[in-house]
């Protein structure tokens, strides 16, 4: 069972907290809120067999937020004393006042149980940052050089992102929370050149909320991806051009990850819905007025949000206002039935209680509401990807996620992916290219016929969802299980642009 | 203790060849959604980033580590841990003795800093465009940010440098109060002393009226006309992506086969130059190299402190450079190229977007675009979608707006399509705000802007 680092339990973390709270109360703050974090990004990419870039990153501070007079303040800095900790409080409330002239209401928080003193750790083996470098190093570069013997890989390029976040939180209330998670990004790339251009493919490999063991054998197979990789390519780079149209698609939940996150995670979350993301990341139109009436999907369409699932990247114990980790239901049947919560949007729509989704992605940023683990869950008796292959006249067969685009009210993607495989009367019958399916979001998922059952089921992520201003990324996991999508619009990607 | 002396003191610590980079960063913002504050705050950081070079099987590896750095006592602790980096890991293959040089006069100067100060006047400026919002039936929405980075750099050679780049924007978006019309406006600003909020919002509530007549129109290709905006964040990635070792290994869209790249090949039959210059006056940004990576898959952590120098990349319409660290220069018997952080586009045109909006008979003149990404490497075919306004112009006016649409365009095939380039104007991009502020870009004219479905996002 992994433990909380000493090097962060030996700061003097309640010593600041202490300092930053008696000020918010001898200022007169309504609320205020105090966050200690240390996160250790560890980063190396390769090209070939050599070192492209060896960083790491050590972020180390603490952040003031208050409520003085109703209206929101913060501050952060790096200064580790309990001076400095309440010095922030001071330059909080400087810019709660000269917001005041933009802020019409007064901020109101839902109400929340305190949590004396918490702690929580998440769930991994073997902390990457315990391992030696020239470990981890030598395993990635193993890979690459079976993947550059192969006939037919020209080059390769590769990722291994390590991250380990700790986060100490107090507020007025008594709430005081420690808490450690762990999270580990390898990707792999194959290249090949020649007469006709050249073309990638990468591992599908999800980034995941696992230590070291992932890389060795627990959560993925990656030595038995990397032996299929090369033919796999060369079979991409042989394959013909699809011919664009309307098709019956069975998305992998390598791929179909991608498309619930931009489509359902991001147009579910409450701050896009209301306009706090209007100038920026954009709105939903899925609008808070349809609250339990929208239409999302087809019948067998189940999503939930979540903060509690084993390797999720983002799972934790108590979000970033100290409401503890949960799970709920966005939509049911097909309906939308919830969003993702922080305490202030809470309290202004009535909804009682957070759901936890504030999330600050440095002790330098303000918490925002973030995305939890949004996933679609399998049926149970829900057919195997044979099954669902074996129910397509004409289709395609979609595996690992690629490029992705979307509207900002979350209407109009277009997604591609690493590898497409027709499917002839319900047999996959060989790779093709150029493929990238574009849909409305409400059409696409009321066209959804069937999920696959629990051994169809991935959890998928990324490490860099984007939001905010300033930009703020937050880890994010996405459960799936295959599913079909009837007549969904399949466009040549060679066709799009110049050529016409 | 000073940054300065805090570069001095990893540098007498250290035990193999290294660069030791300060920056001391201060940041305020605001913003703000439905005619009311959201978030607000002030930053302080002061980073430490020690870059670390040493011998290994087959050559020389780095290691670079990053930490906020309060004070002394964690410079040691920097100085071992990309040292321990640098002598575990493989040869890179970019690796290069380091920049030498000596220190640079006034290189231990004070650092510069910015607070929340600086936008207060914009504050009660918002709080007017707030009122006045409200009695128009409109919502505003928006971000302004400033912040000022100091950056002191050595090598362990006794090359000094030290730098200050303030960098400032706001970015402005109204709609009406049914939420079917938005328009926007983002300016660049190095101390918002020139932000004029009033004729920012003035300049917003004209395009909302703009979009009082709503018109449908079907995807196909449409004759466009591209702000210099939508211009920049097309350029900027077709820049990202423009990495020489790249563009030979036959890796990228600047390749031109068997080893070779497309330097010299014409991109456009226009007087087109798209260059970078980190003296070019309002877009000034540091002359030297001070990031270990660039977005073009070149590393230059090797190539600390090295001079950033002005580089045409496209020259009269012709590729004329790629991005090049020191390593692959040497390889190839090239010069270095390192970026500088701005993008300059220039073709010739004295038009400003007024001038050709007038001389459009029928066509689409966008606001911005959104949500920009790659779909084939081998063109550089991007997809993204319209945003905030996309509205038809016939006979030199502007009739309505219409709907959004996404789009599927090369830059590259955009360049030798284009069929007028207007007078370059320093502009805020929109896709890539958070990346890049310093830009100048002219609108142009597209005679077939391939719009490719429908969005229904207003």
């Amino acid at each position: 069972m992994p433990e909380l680092d000493p090097a962060f339990l030996n700061l003097p973390l309640p010593m600041l907290a202490d300092a930053a709270l008696t000020r918010a109360t001898e200022l007169g703050c309504d609320h205020a809120d105090v966050r200690v974090e240390r996160l250790l990004d560890s980063y190396r990419t390769f090209h070939d067999l050599h070192l492209e870039a060896s960083t790491d990153y050590e972020t180390l501070g603490i952040c003031v937020r208050v409520v003085h007079s109703g209206v929101w303040g913060f501050a952060a800095g790096i200064e580790l004393t309990p001076d400095a900790a309440a010095d922030l409080v001071d330059r909080a409330v400087a810019t709660a006042k000269v917001s005041r002239p933009l802020t019409p209401g007064t901020i109101v928080l839902s109400a929340e149980p305190t949590y004396p003193n918490a702690s929580w750790v998440s769930s991994y083996e073997i902390n990457p940052f315990d391992v030696d470098d020239s470990e981890k190093q030598g395993r990635i570069l193993d890979l690459c050089d079976r993947l550059l013997s192969a006939p037919g890989v020209s080059h390769t390029s590769a990722v291994l992102w390590s991250v380990q976040e700790n986060k100490y939180f107090a507020n007025l209330a008594g709430t005081r929370t420690t808490q450690q998670r762990v999270r580990l990004q390898p990707q792999i790339t194959a290249v090949s050149v020649g007469d006709f251009g050249f073309a990638t493919m990468r591992t599908i490999a999800p980034p995941a909320g696992r230590g070291w063991e992932y890389l060795i054998g627990t959560g993925h197979d990656f030595d038995a991806e990397i032996a299929q990789l090369p033919e796999q390519l060369a079979e991409h780079v042989a394959a013909p051009s699809i011919e664009p149209g309307a098709y019956d698609l069975v998305i992998d939940a390598s791929n179909l990850f991608l498309t619930i996150h931009e489509s359902i995670g991001h147009a579910t979350e409450l701050d896009r819905a209301l306009g706090y993301e209007s100038a920026y990341a954009g709105t939903s139109f899925a609008t808070f007025d349809q609250l339990d009436t929208l239409h999302y999907g087809s019948p067998v369409m189940n999503v939930t949000g979540d903060r509690v699932v084993d390797h999720g990247l983002s799972t934790i114990g108590y979000d970033d206002e100290g409401v503890a980790a949960q799970q709920f239901d966005i939509i049911r049947d097909g309906t939308l039935v919830g969003y993702q919560l922080n305490r202030e949007m809470a309290a202004a729509k009535g909804l009682g209680r957070s759901n936890g989704c504030a999330f600050a992605d440095s002790p330098g940023s303000i918490p925002m509401q973030r995305m939890p683990n949004v996933s679609l869950q399998p049926d149970p008796a829900g057919p195997s990807t044979e099954e669902l292959i074996s129910a397509v006249d004409q289709g395609i067969y979609i595996v690992g996620d690629k490029s992705w685009s979307i509207d900002m009210q979350r209407y109009n993607f277009q997604f591609t992916g690493q590898r497409f495989f027709r499917i002839e009367n319900g047999k996959l019958a060989g790779q093709v290219k150029d493929v990238a399916y574009q849909a409305t979001t409400t059409d696409f998922w009321r066209s959804l016929e069937a999920v696959g059952n629990p051994s169809t089921y991935l959890l998928g992520g990324a490490f860099n969802c984007g939001k905010g201003q300033p930009g703020q990324v937050a880890p994010v996991s996405h459960g799936c299980p295959a599913a079909l999508f009837r007549g969904v619009n399949v466009l040549n990607t060679q066709a799009e642009g110049s050529a016409s | 203790m000073t940054a300065a002396r805090l570069v001095e003191q990893a540098l007498s610590i250290a035990t193999l060849p290294c660069v030791v980079i300060v920056k001391e960063r201060t940041e305020a913002n605001l913003r703000w959604a439905n005619n009311a504050l959201t978030t607000n705050g002030e930053v302080r950081r002061r980073t430490m980033t020690v870059t670390a070079t040493a011998p290994v099987d087959g050559g020389r590896s780095s290691g670079s580590v990053t930490r906020q750095v309060a004070g002394p006592d964690v410079v040691p602790s920097i100085v071992a841990a990309a040292e321990q980096i640098a002598r575990s890991g493989p040869a890179a293959e970019d690796a290069m003795p380091l920049v030498s040089g000596d220190a640079a006069i006034g290189w231990q100067d004070e650092p510069q800093t910015t607070s929340i100060d600086i936008l207060a006047g914009l504050a009660n400026q918002l709080g007017d465009a707030f009122s006045r919002a409200r009695s128009q039936q409109e919502l505003l929405f928006g971000y302004a940010e400033h912040s000022v980075t100091t950056t002191y750099l050595g090598v362990s050679t006794g090359l000094r440098r030290r730098g200050v780049q303030p960098t400032g924007r706001l970015e402005f978006n109204a709609k009406t109060a049914d939420l079917s019309s938005s328009a926007w406006v983002g300016v660049a600003t190095r101390d918002f002393t020139d932000v004029d909020v009033a004729l920012r919002h003035a300049e917003l509530t004209s395009r909302l009226g703009w979009a009082r007549n709503k018109i449908s129109l079907a995807p196909g290709r449409y004759e466009t006309l591209l702000p210099p905006g939508a211009v920049a964040d097309l350029m900027i990635y077709l820049h990202w992506t423009a990495g020489a070792r790249d563009a030979e290994e036959g890796q990228n869209a600047f390749s031109a086969g068997d080893g070779k790249t497309k330097i010299g090949q014409r991109f456009s039959e226009l007087p087109i130059t798209v260059r970078s210059d980190p003296y070019f006056p309002r877009l000034e940004c540091l002359p030297f190299v001070e990031s270990l990576a660039t977005g073009q898959n070149v590393s230059l952590a090797f190539d600390g402190g090295l001079d950033v120098i002005g580089v045409d990349w496209i020259s009269n319409g012709v590729l004329n450079e790629l991005v090049r660290n020191r390593g692959q220069a040497a390889r190839t018997g090239l010069e270095p190229t390192p970026p500088a952080d701005n993008l300059i586009m220039e073709g010739g045109g004295t038009a400003s977007l007024d001038d050709m909006i007038a001389r459009t008979e029928r066509g689409l003149l966008l606001t911005c675009l959104w949500y920009i990404r790659e779909v084939d490497p081998e063109r550089l075919l991007l997809t993204g979608l319209t945003r905030d306004g996309v509205y038809l112009i016939e006979q030199g006016e502007i009739v309505g707006a219409v709907n959004n649409f996404r789009f599927n365009e090369s830059p590259i095939e955009l360049l030798g399509r284009l069929t007028e380039v207007g007078a370059g104007e320093q502009t805020q991009c929109r896709e890539w705000s958070d990346f890049v502020n310093r830009t100048v870009m002219p609108p142009v004219r597209v005679p077939d802007f391939n719009m490719s479905t429908v969005s229904q996002a207003s």
